[in-house]
């Protein structure tokens, strides 16, 4: 079979739509992951194509099980938001997010670190015009602290690399031990993109600020891309089991408190990646098995609930919990939707959330981690509270806000009804998702035992809200700021340092006097000498520079001197 | 025997037959065709033998078969043949050009006499390169100098005379050290063929005689080699004589000095003794990197811009000066191909400032005014090769600066690397300083500015294309440059 490199498509793909106008963009756009995943299908079982570049040689493509796993997941959730961005479609966005998608086929199907550095920047500039597409000041200001940390991200994975190369070791995409200054740079980048706790606030700060459609991609995309490279690169390291542990609760209380819809989904999708984290870092068959399972039904259900949030955004242009409810009067597509998503990002039976989660946490039981497995069973009931029930209450549901918006446009019921099939049908059948997965799988989701502790889990989950509802504990629908890590540099550093500076201006006015006048010194002897009329400028007399013949002369005839001593 | 095998006698022969011809056309209509041809034929002749010496290796051939050590052999290795290319390159490139460019410069009698002179100098640099003969080499060395002063004293300025006068005492300092150096080396070793002075050499070591010898040498070629600071000569030659005089001088007369240097130290002399013995790197590496500093900033102050592209020729002839101070190969290939470099990027910068001066009368910084506009070609080709100057990445620059670099910190030299970065940092400001006189502001008005003709137009463009080409198809420069640091002995 013919196929060419994956990305190239989206980069033709992306091109042909920048050039194009209208209808026609329009099916480019929606007909380029299309095209792409016929050249998947095509590509699967061949060899690794590579190029040379400047004596290197680099593995454009190599494909295995894993990759295109996350091949064609990254194909469908591009097609979706495709779809679901034809309620508006402009060039920026489409053009955007099919030059992002080249990125990501180009990270996970790169057979080497080099390769992989290449599309690892390529990710976040081409994201970061999805935010800035919004046009808002906000959505500017947070673009720009994205494009830094995304930057530093590809920085620290570059100074890896050239460590490793440094150290003549080999640049594949095989398992590195977290051993070393170059493993640690390399696992410290991926951390970033990954949402590492304390690298995490990139998420929640620039996910809601993005366009509706942005939001839905850049939270599909760029974080699970960094899950395909852990998995590859770091499977079975023991710290990220505790990474994993604590970035699935501490997101918990902030998506409790958390006014923004989409930040509450943004918090979310920490927690998730969470799960996934601690996945690859119990390292079993199971449990890597149980990461990418999960990986793919997150990537669906977490799109969908996205996009109903979108929905509602574009319709009433508000997002917060305390400015919507009751929306489920004229949006009733649009609340079934949602509540699916939320069924199975709480794990419902039938649900696609139910089939893979639990992986992850018999791994843990068996590899003997018996309080990650606490603290994932704490988180998973977290998620319901938060993701399962608040997101649909208070937008669809709760007090009436009086809003009677229209039904989300037909595009986007579109995209979210092809979201909706993939939760429910990998709910159902569950071997669909089984069969693709890197390891040969025994697990079996639909017992007796795994469907009533989940339901028992879900239900005291339910209780606790309507706990807090009843007892009037709960913070809702307020809106509010919560401090997050962010804090530190958005607030307290630019503090700091402007008392500091303040403190030490006197010192620091005579520092900058001192460092003028030194300048201006250094200036004015360069020109004394270099400018014009200077003594390198002059025109030369003959005498001068007959001197300075016989001087380097001396000097030369001296320096044979020096080695007789 | 075939005319192929008398190639290397040809490539001497032809201008040097040529230039008493062109003195006997009274028109210059004729004699520039001619001079023309010539050099054609010449440099038809450097690719032939580039050809031959990759093919089949090394060529030794001996004048009027006679062998040495009595006959005169030339030798023609990777190294000269690499510059034989860029000196009768150069020449066929510029010389088309010279009818319109010296128009307006030299008196319409002098023209012929200026292209028999042109024809010798360049006989006088290809024979200095191609010789395997120490005393041949001196012998081509004050034809190709005398003939020098001549085109320098040509200029239309009146201090262009003085330039000349300068150079003319300067250029036989040079000389006689160089002179007298091989005067020593030949009453210890008793032959004057370069091959068997190396042989003979390697006896000799520890010597006062011989180490006096070296010392010579090393000065005289670092003369006409314009190292600083022995390079009081240049600035004004290249500032007054006619502008496609530059623009040829530029490009290949302080190489030839460059080419002097390579030779004796690696060949002749030996990198055992030139290093070991005579720690030459402590001369040229600190002169080298000081040339670099004092060239860049004087020429960031200068208003006359061939005279501060003359002074950028001392920077950059520094960097070469550095790169065969290292010693090592990377060093060489860095210090060889950036006299070829160098050559291509300074001679497009030299046409360029032809042009100019062919449309506004002067070169300065008030006449490139809005030039940006007026003249879109000849400034885009200034833009292009003054980034190469600076050594963006895929032009020529970068490709020796990057050689340059990795070679200072193969020597373990890692602040000669910094010091190397930091001056082209300099060359950032004088090319810039150009680019926004011509681009952003405004022409005076009541000047009437055309496109330079096609003439001068097109030699400039192909130079300009060429540093964007040799910056991304490095084998020819880099490739021959390797294979003659081997041939020098010094290994990677």
């Amino acid at each position: 079979m013919i196929s060419v490199a994956p990305f190239l498509i989206f980069l033709v793909g992306a091109a042909l739509a920048m050039v194009a106008r209208g209808r026609v963009r329009d099916v480019i756009a929606v007909a380029t992951p299309v095209v792409g995943a016929i050249n998947l299908w095509a590509l699967d079982g061949s060899a690794p194509m590579t190029v040379m570049l400047f004596g290197h040689e680099l593995i454009l493509v190599e494909v295995d099980r894993l990759s295109m796993l996350f091949g064609w997941l990254f194909h469908l959730a591009v097609f979706v938001v495709l779809v679901y961005n034809l309620y508006r479609p402009t060039k920026l966005e489409q053009v955007s997010i099919l030059a992002y998608g080249a990125s990501t086929m180009g990270a996970i199907f790169a057979g080497d670190l080099l390769t992989l550095l290449l599309f690892w920047e390529g990710l976040g500039l081409t994201s970061v015009f999805l935010v800035l597409a919004r046009g808002t000041r906000k959505a500017e200001r947070a673009a720009v602290r994205y494009l830094m940390l995304q930057v530093l991200s590809g920085v620290l994975l570059m100074c890896g690399i050239i460590v490793l190369i440094n150290q003549g070791r080999s640049l594949a995409m095989a398992p590195l031990e977290l051993e070393g200054l170059a493993a640690w740079l390399i696992f410290l980048s991926l951390g970033i993109k990954a949402g590492f706790p304390l690298l995490h606030n990139w998420i929640t700060d620039t996910y809601p600020e993005a366009t509706e459609t942005g939001t839905v991609i850049m939270s599909a995309l760029t974080t699970k891309t960094s899950i395909y490279c852990l998995a590859s690169l770091f499977p079975g390291t023991e710290l990220l089991i505790y990474i994993g542990a604590t970035m699935t609760v501490f997101p918990i209380f902030y998506a409790v408190l958390e006014d923004d819809l989409r930040r509450v989904l943004s918090y979310s999708l920490i927690n998730q990646l969470g799960f996934m984290i601690t996945g690859i870092g119990i390292g079993t068959e199971l449990a890597i098995n149980g990461a990418v399972a999960h990986a793919f039904a997150h990537v669906m259900y977490k799109s969908l609930l996205f996009m109903s949030m979108g929905a509602v955004l574009y319709r009433t242009g508000k997002i917060g919990a305390s400015e919507l409810g009751g929306l489920y009067r004229t949006m009733p597509k649009t609340t079934i939707m949602c509540i699916i998503g939320a069924a199975s990002i709480s794990a419902f039976p039938l649900f696609s959330g139910f089939v893979a989660k639990a992986m992850v946490m018999s791994a843990a039981l068996q590899g003997g981690y018996d309080w990650v497995w606490i603290a994932l069973l704490f988180a998973s009931a977290g998620v319901l509270h938060h993701a399962g029930i608040k997101i649909p209450f208070f937008a669809f549901f709760g007090h009436d806000s009086g809003q009677r918006p229209k039904e989300a446009p037909k595009p986007m019921l579109i995209a979210m009804f092809i979201a909706s099939v993939m939760c429910i049908g990998i709910g159902v059948f569950p071997e669909l998702l089984y069969d693709q997965l890197p390891y040969p799988v025994t697990y079996e989701p639909y017992t007796f035992e795994h469907v009533l502790t989940q339901l028992q889990l879900l239900l005291f989950a339910a209780l606790c809200f309507v706990v807090l509802r009843v007892t009037k504990l709960e913070p809702h629908e307020r809106p509010s700021v919560n401090l997050d890590i962010e804090w530190t540099y958005r607030w307290l550093l630019p503090r700091a340092g402007r008392w500091a500076y303040v403190k030490l201006g006197y010192f620091a006015n005579h520092l900058r006097q001192l460092s003028q006048v030194g300048t201006q010194g250094t200036v004015w002897l360069v020109k004394l000498w270099h400018g014009p009329g200077g003594l390198f400028a002059r025109d030369p007399l003959i005498s001068m520079a007959s001197l300075a013949v016989v001087i380097i002369f001396t000097l030369v005839l001296l320096l044979d001197l020096i080695q007789g001593y | 025997m075939s005319i192929v095998e008398h190639l290397p006698a040809l490539q001497v022969a032809v201008p040097l037959l040529a230039a008493p011809l062109c003195a006997m056309m009274i028109r210059p209509s004729i004699a520039w065709p001619f001079a023309v041809l010539a050099s054609w034929i010449t440099f038809a002749i450097s690719v032939a033998l580039m050809d031959q010496v990759l093919t089949h290796g090394t060529i030794v051939y001996n004048m009027g078969g006679w062998s040495p050590p009595w006959g005169i052999s030339y030798v023609i290795d990777p190294l000269n043949a690499l510059l034989l290319l860029l000196v009768s390159g150069m020449a066929a490139i510029i010389m088309p050009g010279v009818r319109l460019g010296i128009g307006v410069e030299v008196t319409f009698r002098a023209q012929r006499l200026f292209f028999t002179v042109a024809l010798l100098s360049l006989t006088g640099m290809l024979g200095i390169v191609i010789t395997g003969d120490a005393f041949n080499l001196y012998v081509f060395l004050e034809i190709s100098s005398l003939s020098s002063y001549a085109l320098v004293a040509m200029g239309a300025d009146r201090r262009a005379s003085k330039a000349a006068f300068n150079y003319l005492i300067q250029g036989t300092i040079g000389a006689t050290f160089i002179l007298i150096g091989i005067g020593l080396v030949y009453m210890m070793t008793g032959t004057l063929n370069m091959a068997d002075m190396a042989d003979r050499l390697t006896d000799l070591h520890g010597s006062a005689t011989i180490q006096a010898a070296f010392a010579f040498i090393l000065v005289g070629a670092g003369i006409k080699f314009a190292m600083f600071p022995a390079h009081a000569w240049m600035p004004n030659a290249y500032t007054y004589a006619p502008s496609l005089v530059s623009a040829f001088f530029g490009a290949t007369a302080t190489k030839v000095g460059a080419y002097i240097l390579i030779r004796f130290i690696y060949n002749v002399f030996g990198a055992e003794f030139a290093f070991d013995e005579m720690h030459v790197g402590w001369v040229l590496i600190p002169l080298g990197l000081a040339g670099a500093f004092v060239g860049s900033l004087v020429a960031i102050w200068q208003d006359d811009l061939k005279r501060m592209l003359a002074y950028s020729s001392v920077a950059q002839i520094g960097y070469v000066a550095a790169a065969i101070g290292l010693g090592n190969h990377d060093g060489l290939i860095a210090a060889i191909v950036h006299v070829f470099n160098h050559g291509l990027m300074k001679g497009a910068l030299f046409l360029v400032m032809a042009c100019v001066i062919l449309r506004l009368g002067k070169a300065d910084m008030t006449s490139f005014r809005g030039l940006g506009k007026r003249m879109p070609v000849t400034m885009g080709c200034f833009v292009v090769a003054g980034l190469s100057m600076i050594g963006v990445p895929f032009t020529v620059g970068f490709i020796s600066k990057w050689y340059l670099i990795l070679g200072a910190l193969d020597a373990g030299m890692w602040p000669v690397a910094v010091l190397i970065v930091m001056s082209s940092l300099l060359s950032i400001i004088y090319i810039w300083r150009v680019v926004e006189v011509a681009y952003f502001s405004d022409p005076p008005d009541d000047v009437k500015v055309q496109e330079a003709p096609a003439m001068l137009l097109v030699p400039t463009l192909i130079l300009t294309v060429l540093c964007i080409a040799f910056g991304v198809a490095t084998k020819i420069t880099v490739g021959v440059a390797g294979l003659a640091a081997t041939s020098l002995g010094v290994y990677p």
